[in-house]
């Protein structure tokens, strides 16, 4: 293998582990809230980025607010799933729980179908982003730069307010304690809100970009990165931020890098995230990342 | 002043409160003494509405607190300082304090509290950056103390500050809620080390499994024969 072409390769998985960072943070943060696995998170991925396809191909609006207001709908989407299909189930025990998550699932997928249809779409690329560069021999689409770039904006501006603002410090207060953190007067519900917005924002902005990358749209098209995200949550350590996005690069990068150098694997390219969980759960069962939830006290 | 009436509270089943009245009156420190299980903590955290109250209401000058969600309740400017200290042990000292403070808008406001709270604990201040998990018991209290002072509490409730503390940290828990107290702060207090508890109250409340079985000025209850016999043991000459 030439080096550009390495560098072609190290290129995509990088992007392509931007886009399941961005994925995982949703699972990751809503399980060290609620311990809970939101299994319509990848289907939330689905429907930002069909709003995206229908607000640039069915409203006047210009494609760069389309790529803002799409993910801030999804949001919304987000927040009104958790207090139509979790909310309620609070302190009820977690199989019934996770029902509810994989009945959430399987009903925005039908609405999918229903809604969208069944057939692929083409994400309509807005002709700016839908170029390819040669920088030295190595050529590479211009939206596999532009993921990571904004990936990491996003995470700077994430660990900015889950680090210094008193809204990301009651999120950390919660992931501890429900009871104590509403003793402090913090909007428990109000809190959980934001968390499920931010969550499926990133999920939406994460589609938008998976959508111009390998631009073809199903109803069904977040299953599989949805799982596989929720196993880069799972191999970073389930509800530590840093490692779902650690989770996301290995993944990603690992992915692509695995079918360059072993072609002759590249139908197992799916089944490396669930060898790698196994391995690693194996290693460290917290994950890589993760901490024992036991504490002083 | 704050005006618990009837309250009972029912664990499943079991009930471990059955309708008990409580004044805390302003500027008061009023202590709360029981044995184990009496249903002290039950009490506190029926008033803020962490449990159900089967029955009973709870009124703030008046105003009722009974169905109000618990941060209403701290906007209100109750504080309770729970049990078992409770400190976030994953934030740093100082963003415990500020999260004590969640509610208070004026972030000058909150400044100031938290510079209150290091002259009250300089201990914390040293350690104002590290984990509170971290800290050692006797920390973590002043801590959880120190957090539930900083929305300047209309009324400070603490449950067992002094709970596993050295002797030596047991008198300074004990001279901070003086100091408090001097400062115009209204307390309710509960405590195990009943003596202490009924030295510096003004007024005091016995409970036993659930009910009020006596109550009276602090130094009248520490010279009552009942309190003596079943709280202070040899403590009482
Ligand atoms: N969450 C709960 N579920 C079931 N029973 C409970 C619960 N919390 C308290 N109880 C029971 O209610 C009774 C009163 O408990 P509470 O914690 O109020 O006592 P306490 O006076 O604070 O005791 P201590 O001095 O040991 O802290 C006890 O019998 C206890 O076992
Ligand atoms: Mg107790």
């Amino acid at each position: 293998m030439s080096l550009a072409e390495f560098m072609q390769h190290l290129v995509n998985g990088t992007s392509l582990g931007s886009l399941y960072a961005l994925i995982a943070i949703g699972y990751t943060m809503v399980y060290g809230i609620l311990r809970l696995i939101n299994f319509a998170h990848g289907d939330i991925f689905m429907m930002g980025t069909y709003l995206a396809y229908y607000g640039i191909l069915f409203t006047p609006i210009p494609w760069y607010l389309v790529f803002i207001l799409a993910p801030l709908l999804t949001g919304l989407l987000g927040l009104v799933l958790e207090k139509l299909a979790y909310k309620p189930m609070r302190g009820s025990p977690r199989i019934t729980i996770l029902i509810s998550a994989i009945g959430a699932s399987f009903l925005l997928q039908n609405f999918g179908i229903l809604v969208f249809g069944g057939r692929p779409k083409a994400f309509p690329i807005p002709g700016i982003l839908d170029t390819t560069l040669t920088v030295s021999g190595v050529s590479v689409d211009l939206i596999s730069i532009i993921i990571p770039i904004i990936t990491i904006a996003l995470l700077v501006i994430l660990n900015f307010f889950i680090k210094k603002t008193k809204t990301g410090m009651a999120m950390r207060a919660l992931a501890k304690d429900f009871e104590t953190a509403s003793l402090m007067g913090i909007n428990i519900n109000g809190i959980i809100s934001i968390v499920f917005f931010i969550g499926s924002f990133l999920a939406a902005v994460g589609g938008i970009m998976w959508g111009i990358k390998y631009p073809q749209l199903m109803p069904t098209m977040g299953v599989v990165p949805g799982l596989k995200c929720f196993i880069a949550a799972v191999i970073g350590g389930i509800g530590n931020i840093t490692g779902a996005v650690l989770g996301g690069f290995i993944l990603g990068l690992g992915e692509i890098l695995l079918i360059a150098f072993l072609p002759n694997l590249t139908g197992y390219r799916d089944a490396f995230a669930f060898v790698l969980l196994i391995v690693i759960l194996l290693v460290r069962p917290t994950g890589l990342l993760g901490e024992k939830t036991s504490e002083k006290v | 002043m704050l005006l618990v009436e009837n309250l009972h509270v029912n664990y499943g089943g079991i009930s471990a409160l059955r309708g008990i009245d409580l004044t805390i009156k302003d500027n008061q420190i009023v202590t709360l003494i029981g044995a184990n299980g009496a249903g002290k903590s039950s009490t506190l955290r029926a008033i803020m509405n962490l449990v159900k109250k089967a029955e009973g209401t709870v009124k703030y000058n008046d105003e009722d607190l009974t169905n109000l969600a618990t941060m209403d309740i701290v906007k209100k400017g109750i504080a309770l300082s729970p049990e078992g200290r409770k400190v976030f042990s994953n934030l740093s000292v100082e963003e415990n304090l500020i999260l004590g403070a969640y509610t208070v808008k004026d972030s000058q406001l909150v400044k100031e509290g938290i510079y209150k709270v290091y002259e009250l604990f300089p201990r914390l201040k040293e350690r104002s950056w590290q984990q509170a998990g971290t800290l050692s018991g006797g920390e973590q209290q002043m801590l959880a103390v120190g957090r539930a002072l900083m929305i300047s509490p209309k009324i400070l409730m603490l449950d067992e500050p002094s709970l596993g503390l050295a002797p030596l940290l047991v008198n300074d828990i004990f001279d901070i809620i003086t100091e408090l107290h001097r400062q115009g702060n209204t307390i309710l207090l509960v405590e195990q080390n009943a003596k202490k508890a009924l030295e510096i109250a003004d007024y005091g409340y016995v409970l036993e499994t659930g009910t009020l079985v006596l109550e009276g000025g602090g130094k009248e209850l520490l010279q009552d024969q009942r309190v003596q016999e079943a709280y202070l043991g040899e403590a009482a000459k």
